[in-house]
């Protein structure tokens, strides 16, 4: 076919489903000036080049369509449901002829006698009309007009501006001017007139130029190639950073890379393009089952790859069918139900780890569950016996055999059962799926998912069972590497093993399990390294265990292979720079197959709120020669590190100028550290109290560990509370107190006011008491500690001179409930402030406490609230002047 | 890749009538075929990648110079276990947009069959052969079982 004619043809096609959708809009916005001007160029340029091209049936019907278009743009015809069918209706048989030109070269002989007449009786009509009205306004100037150049074909005539447009035949036949060459096959055509104001369509057409598809398929298919060989240079210059061919192999690396992103991108397109036909088609269906169905479209700008696109236009148009047909009920019935009487059909889309999901759903009348059940064992696909135990999405999946219409009626649209197991096919052909849910009354959604790009993604290549696997990038989180000891951090709860990952609970599987797959046993099992691959899906993170770990690559994507589609837990194969055929794994499915109970979610849930039974973050450090210590974690208020140079000496001490401030720079006690090394960066811990900081300078900053931390040893060391041991080493645990006071003698200034202010604190842990007493002293409180409700209501029969009481709840013998309701029962102490201070949050605990009368609940510890719980209780005891301390 | 001439007075004619070639290969000891034109290439033994959790007759997949094709286990489809030493030749089909391989024992000869009909399977061939095969020819060698592919590749 003579390439002219194709052009036209491609173009022509585009215009067209333009036009589909901007014609149901304008039937919604008939006052839409912009709309009508739009549509009456596109017909206007599809009209020019017909008489161009001497295809007189296409241009007779262009003319008439044009017209009657023309006058709505005048304003002289009203754009009425009526009109817009006429139009519609010329459009479609635009199409036919298109068609027919496109399968036999020639222009078809139809007869379209009697549209066009009712076009131009229509147009007739409306001059008439118009002629007649009295105060005819003159048709509006409409500057848009002025532009003669809209996209692509030779534009004939330009517009004489405002002048009503006179399609004439002989006009139309006349030879064009020379830039019809290259007007068709490029985009960008020359305006005759310098318009003044340039629509901006112009200028989009001039960036763009037409591609055949084949060309862009091939090319992809080299570049995928060239990946591969790509892959394989590397792996070969990897040993050999010193050869003559790193160089360039590393710039070909960066060269490739590029050239798959950039072809990647061409043949992306928004998914709006295939949803372009759906607008007219919602709209025909409408009016054939005189339903009201409105059709909603979000995510129209997702982009897809081409081939995937193409895949799932029939689907997506099938399924909408189905909810126009099926699904969404008549305006009567909808009313009866109490729903509005026009139903919906939602369209959306949207980008998701990799893939593409695209969800279809309507407010219709939904597909029982039951009845597709009953039908499912009628034929035979579930057995009976095990109907109880089948899971809904497994009865939903039913609808998606051949054959297979719980529709009562067959109508000439869909219900025949033909339909969605070839969708399903067409889906699954190019690597998605396909759901199916749907309640009663409610609604019916059908979600696919595709995968983004069938070609080149980056992947994390390990080992499992002795195999090798590979895992795209885009789910991985991070790597974990556990040596021996750090496996014992692997705990067990309810028979799943789980990770505590910072402050999160990781499930952990071992992928060898889920794949069946034996894993090679080791020399000593004991001394070996676990691998954890964490990975995300959704909401969710867990662990994987594999064996090895080896590099990311890019990696060519295959699809599955048909009969491997079924397992469920791969997403595509691949060649390794070694030729080795890989299995991509698809984490979704290995998580579904893992059957994670909500139970594992939970108890990641309950990690995130606080540690459990009296652990507390330490952060561990090194100073001066293999000496490891450790301060609590809260009180830590930042890590930094200073060059040697900016640290000055000002009167004899070390300080460093910090956000604005001196910072003051003390050296650990005794730990034969003093001012002689100094290291360059020096790590600092820097201990804050609002506006007063503090730095200590240490050699190394180690790990932070969570611990249930107990001083075993009391120390009479400056500096120094005790020592605990935390992961299996004995560490000296530090006072900041000690070298806070120190740094800064005049840090207590406003101290002497707090004095009077007297706590007691009340916890059976040593290392708390002390914990709380320090950060209750430095702030110039006074701090008693008992270790007992039991030892403190004894001191306070004494002593009941405290304005406040600390208390942790779970204690043996008298509980902090207990110990709360004595102090409110008894007369001289009564008015002490009471604070709950524990490490559970639940709500439970936070009710009971207010119930015996707590005035605050805290969580074990964040030092900051409970200053600040204690300085509005020193403020108010301040005020109530003349109480006796 | 020798044409077995049946029919001499046939001559060129045959030696072109691709509709009566047929691939052969042996599996546990029986002869079976395959249509010339079904078959994509023939491979002797190659490295084949194992699919964990993919049903027993597929053996894995082969890299086919850059092509990912699935291998399948003629003997384990056909209800066979495979062979102690485990060595199987390839004839690779396409079906689709998929290539297959089927691992057989030992490839054979084209066998021109033209000038013969193809029977019905005899009842006396074991059942496992059935439901696979299209039809019987009898040969001077003994009897040429001619596979149904489409049904081979088809585990549902």
């Amino acid at each position: 076919m003579d390439d002219i004619l194709q052009e036209f043809l491609a173009e022509s096609w585009e215009n067209l489903g333009q036009l589909d959708s901007e014609i149901v809009e304008l039937e919604k916005d008939p006052k839409n000036a912009e709309l009508i001007a739009s549509i009456f160029r596109t017909i206007h340029t599809i009209k020019g080049t017909c008489g161009f091209l001497g295809l007189t049936n296409l241009g007779a019907v262009a003319h008439s369509a044009e017209n009657v278009l023309g006058k709505m743009r005048e304003g002289i015809l009203d754009v009425s449901p009526g009109a817009i069918s006429l139009v519609l209706e010329a459009i479609d048989q635009i199409k036919d002829l298109l068609q027919g030109l496109e399968a036999t070269g020639e222009e078809p002989k139809t007869d379209h006698s009697s549209l066009t007449l009712m076009l131009d009786e229509l147009a007739e009509y409306a001059t008439k009309a118009a002629a007649e009205a009295p105060a005819a306004a003159a048709p509006p100037e409409n500057p848009v007009e002025q532009n003669p150049v809209e996209v692509a074909a030779t534009d004939q005539q330009p517009e004489a501006s405002g002048e009503e447009v006179q399609p004439l035949a002989e006009k139309a036949a006349e030879p064009v001017v020379p830039s019809s060459e290259t007007g068709l096959t490029a985009s960008a055509v020359a305006p005759e007139e310098e318009p003044a104001s340039k629509s901006t369509k112009v200028s989009v057409a001039d960036l763009s130029i037409r591609v055949n598809v084949h060309v862009v398929d091939s090319l992809m298919n080299m570049v995928g190639e060239l990946v591969l060989t790509r892959n394989q240079l590397l792996q070969l210059a990897r040993g050999d950073e010193e050869s003559k061919y790193a160089a360039p192999i590393a710039h070909l690396n960066r060269v490739t890379t590029d050239l798959q992103e950039g072809v990647m991108k061409t043949r992306m397109q928004p998914i709006g393009n295939a949803w372009n036909k759906l607008p007219r088609l919602v709209r025909d269906l409408s009016q054939v089952t005189t339903k009201h169905i409105e059709l909603v479209m979000t995510g129209a700008e997702t982009e897809l790859d081409r081939t995937v696109l193409d895949a799932i236009k029939d689907p997506l148009t099938h399924m909408v069918r189905n909810s126009a047909d099926h699904g969404i009920e008549l305006p009567e019935v909808r009313k009866a139900a109490g729903k509005s009487e026009s139903g919906t059909i939602h369209l959306n889309a949207y980008h998701e780890g990799g893939h593409v999901i695209i969800e279809i759903q309507d407010d219709g009348a939904g597909i029982g569950r039951d009845r597709v059940l009953k039908k499912a064992i009628a034929q035979g696909l579930i057995k009976e016996s095990d109907a109880a135990n089948v899971t809904d999405s497994h009865i939903f999946s039913m609808i998606f055999q051949a054959g297979f219409s719980t529709a009562e009626t067959v109508s000439s649209i869909s219900g025949r059962g033909v339909g969605m197991d070839v969708v399903r096919t067409q889906i699954e052909k190019i690597g998605g799926t396909v759901d199916l849910s749907s309640k009663v009354g409610k609604g019916t959604m059908v979600r696919i998912k595709i995968p983004l790009t069938l070609a080149i993604v980056s992947a994390l290549v390990l080992e499992s069972g002795a195999q090798p696997f590979a895992i795209p990038q885009l789910g991985v989180v991070e790597l974990v590497r556990l040596t021996t000891e750090d496996r014992k951090k692997i705990e067990t709860i309810h028979n799943k093993e789980v990770f505590r990952l910072r402050d999160r609970l990781l499930p952990l599987v071992h992928l060898n399990e889920v794949l069946e797959l034996e894993e090679k046993p080791l020399a000593d099992d004991d001394v070996h390294d676990t691998n954890i691959v964490v990975v995300q899906v959704g909401e969710d993170q867990f662990g994987l265990i594999v064996s090895r770990i080896f590099d990311t690559e890019e990696i060519v994507v295959k699809p599955v292979g048909r009969l491997l589609k079924n397992i469920g837990l791969y997403q595509g194969t691949t060649i390794l720079g070694d030729g080795s055929v890989v299995m991509i794994l698809d984490v979704g499915g290995i998580f579904n197959k893992c059957g994670n109970s909500p139970h594992t979610q939970a108890m990641a849930e309950e990690a995130v709120t606080g540690p459990s039974s009296d652990t507390i973050s330490m952060l561990l450090f090194g100073v001066g020669e293999g000496v490891v210590m450790a301060v609590p974690l809260s009180l830590v208020a930042r890590l930094e590190e200073f060059p040697q140079e900016s640290i000055e000496l000002n009167g004899g001490r070390k300080v460093v100028q910090y956000r604005d401030n001196l910072l003051p720079l003390l050296s650990v006690e005794g730990a034969g550290y003093g001012n002689g090394e100094s290291l360059d960066p020096q790590p600092v811990i820097v201990f804050s109290d609002n506006s007063r900081s503090m730095g200590l300078m240490v050699t190394e900053i180690k790990d932070i560990i969570d611990e249930q931390l107990v001083i075993r040893m009391q120390s009479d060391r400056p500096g120094i509370l005790g020592t605990a041991i935390i992961g299996k080493n004995a560490v000296d645990v530090i006072d900041t107190q000690y070298y806070v006071t120190r740094s800064m003698p005049n840090w207590f200034e406003k101290v002497e006011d707090k004095r009077s202010m007297r706590v007691l604190v009340v916890d059976d842990s040593m290392f708390f008491r002390q914990l709380v007493a320090t950060a209750l002293e430095t702030e110039g409180f006074t701090a008693v500690a008992c270790d007992s409700c039991v030892s403190a209501v004894e001191l306070l029969e004494r002593d009941s001179k405290f304005h406040a009481v600390i208390t942790d709840l779970d204690l043996p013998m008298m509980s902090g409930f207990e110990f709360c309701e004595w102090l409110k029962s008894q007369e001289v102490t009564k008015d002490i402030f009471t604070i709950a201070l524990t490490s559970s949050n639940s709500p439970t605990d936070q009710s009971r406490a207010n119930e015996v009368g707590f005035d605050e609940f805290l969580v074990k510890f964040n030092s900051h609230e409970l200053i600040t719980c204690l300085d509005g209780c020193f403020a108010r005891m301040k005020h109530n002047a003349g109480v006796n301390v | 890749m020798s044409a077995s001439m049946t029919d001499s007075s046939s001559g060129m004619e045959s030696q072109l009538d691709y509709t009566s070639q047929y691939v052969s290969f042996w599996v546990d000891g029986q002869l079976l075929g395959m249509p010339v034109n079904m078959v994509q290439e023939v491979l002797s033994e190659q490295v084949i990648s194992p699919t964990p959790l993919a049903r027993a007759e597929i053996t894995g997949l082969l890299n086919l110079r850059g092509q990912i094709v699935t291998a399948v286990s003629l003997r384990k489809r056909l209800g066979l276990p495979d062979l102690e030493n485990g060595k199987s030749m390839n004839v690779v089909t396409r079906m689709g947009e998929e290539s297959f391989s089927l691992l057989v024992d030992e490839v054979g000869d084209v066998i021109n069959v033209s000038g013969r009909s193809m029977e019905p399977v005899p009842r006396t061939l074991d059942p496992h052969w059935r439901s696979v095969t299209v039809g019987v020819f009898q040969l001077d060698e003994g009897l040429f079982v001619i596979l149904d592919v489409g049904t081979i590749l088809n585990f549902d």
